[in-house]
């Protein structure tokens, strides 16, 4: 087990991010300690946040002994890098298997967030595009996982820690799009509980239920009256 | 790594040459193959059915999608000067954010801003687009690439910026966004990009990409349009 508090390990957090869960998983699957630090994001940022993050202005933010990393996949691979003996390996030796690795978490990156944003924030026309696109990328990743225990193949690893976190979002999805993943895509699912067997992945994903007060508590925020 | 090595591109696309520019650095041998968007062919759906586009790698029977997957790709995978820092996890950290940074808050904010019309939206996108530049220039910090000495990640990640004047010549911009006196470095950095011996191979003459460009100027307009923010 590595101690992080030797290493300086700090990762400025905000409760229900799944971006920054995404880290706190891949150091806890790792045996890195790190302290996490709550940020007020709802109301004024902390300067902490501000001078760490001044481009984006968003966590999760890594410190490493005073050094900012930033952008969650950037802090994933950032890790592999920085602490390569800290095993498992969540970015596996081959070129091509890291590739592939890269392509399934971009396009995770570029699709369920956002689209589910929508779904929850639109109506009418607007939520029923991302409906289909939501369903479109769902089927996607049902079918690029297939019959594999984790998106790589045999281990968990960085595909799973980009999409795990999301998977506690999809309640809410389910709700405002009218459509249930164990149904649609049970390999996903089956998929979601397995990581959920994880210590990690237990301890650090909020309850689905708890994700849909917070877009109750956002809407509130954004005058959604639904 | 003897295999064949094939990339599929399209003229005139700065997310090819991105890839191109990783071939050539590595000094990969590589055939390339031209493909015509408007009528995508069978190799290019089968092996890229996610996004179905441009650029694809094909390494033996191996296919690499996305542009920065792809540099990366051949970073790790052959042999040659590397393209992200060896060594220095916080260089690779800060060359990775930097590049999102470059292709969705500069390249993408001024290929927006030069295609909408004038008024407060654009004047809007411009000075975000100014604010995202300035942020750029201030990475080089006198040096001749991004990548220090060598042209690396960062430079082939922040090439849109150097194909962005063509694009403004195309819409009729008088002066360009990216100005010799707001951004001197960027400007210099510029012609040490397009000049460099193996960028230079991958990278159309101005004349041919205008050429190419002024076909296809409502396409634009309309691609520009249709981008979320």
């Amino acid at each position: 087990m590595v101690a992080g508090e030797e290493k300086g390990l700090v990762l400025l957090d905000f409760w229900v991010s799944p971006f920054a869960q995404r880290c706190r998983i891949a150091l806890a699957e790792k045996g890195l300690a790190c302290e996490s630090v709550e940020q007020e994001l709802l109301g004024d940022k902390g300067e902490l946040l501000l001078r760490s993050n001044p481009v984006h202005k968003k966590v999760p933010v890594l410190l490493h002994a005073g050094r900012a990393v930033c952008e969650s996949l950037v802090i994933l691979e950032y890790i592999e890098d920085a602490f390569p003996e800290a095993m498992p390996r969540l970015l596996p030796a081959d070129p091509y298997a890291r590739a592939h690795a890269r392509f399934w978490a971009d396009y995770v990156d570029k699709t369920v967030y956002g689209i589910g944003t929508r779904l929850w924030k639109l109506k009418g026309e607007g939520r029923a595009a991302a409906r289909a696109e939501m369903l479109e990328t769902l089927r996607t990743l049902e079918a690029e996982l297939g019959g594999k225990a984790f998106f790589a193949g045999e281990a968990f690893g960085f595909v799973d820690v980009a999409l795990i976190p999301l998977t506690s979002w999809f309640y809410s999805y389910e709700e405002h799009g009218g459509f249930s993943v164990q149904e649609e895509f049970p390999r996903l699912a089956e998929w979601a509980r397995r990581c959920g067997e994880r210590e990690s992945v237990a301890k650090i994903l909020t309850k689905p239920e708890d994700v849909l007060d917070f877009i109750g508590l956002l809407k509130k925020c954004y005058g959604i009256v639904e | 790594m003897s295999e064949p090595v094939k990339l599929l591109g399209a003229f005139g696309s700065p997310f090819t040459h991105r890839a191109e520019a990783a071939l050539r650095l590595k000094g990969v041998a590589y055939e390339f193959i031209q493909e015509d968007l408007g009528n995508k062919s069978e190799l290019l759906l089968r092996h890229n059915p996610v996004h179905k586009k441009v650029p694809l790698l094909l390494h033996g029977d191996r296919a690499v999608a996305e542009s920065l997957v792809i540099v990366e790709y051949v970073d790790e995978g052959f042999e040659g000067p590397p393209l992200l820092p060896l060594g220095d996890a916080l260089a690779r950290a800060s060359a990775r954010f930097w590049a999102q940074f470059a292709l969705d808050r500069c390249s993408r904010t001024l290929f927006k801003a030069l295609w909408t019309p004038d008024g407060e939206a654009r004047k809007g996108l411009v000075a975000e687009a100014k604010e995202n530049l300035a942020l750029m220039e201030a990475r080089l910090e006198g040096r001749r690439f991004f990548g220090g000495d060598e042209v690396g990640y960062l430079d082939i990640a922040a090439s849109g910026l150097a194909w962005v004047t063509v694009l403004e010549e195309l819409a009729g911009a008088e002066r360009s966004m990216i100005g010799e006196e707001e951004f001197p470095a960027l400007c210099r950095w510029r012609g040490e990009y397009t000049s460099h011996e193996a960028v230079k191979a991958c990278l159309p003459s101005r004349g041919q990409i205008v050429a190419f460009y002024a076909g296809m100027k409502e396409k634009l307009a309309l691609l520009a349009t249709s981008m979320q923010k």
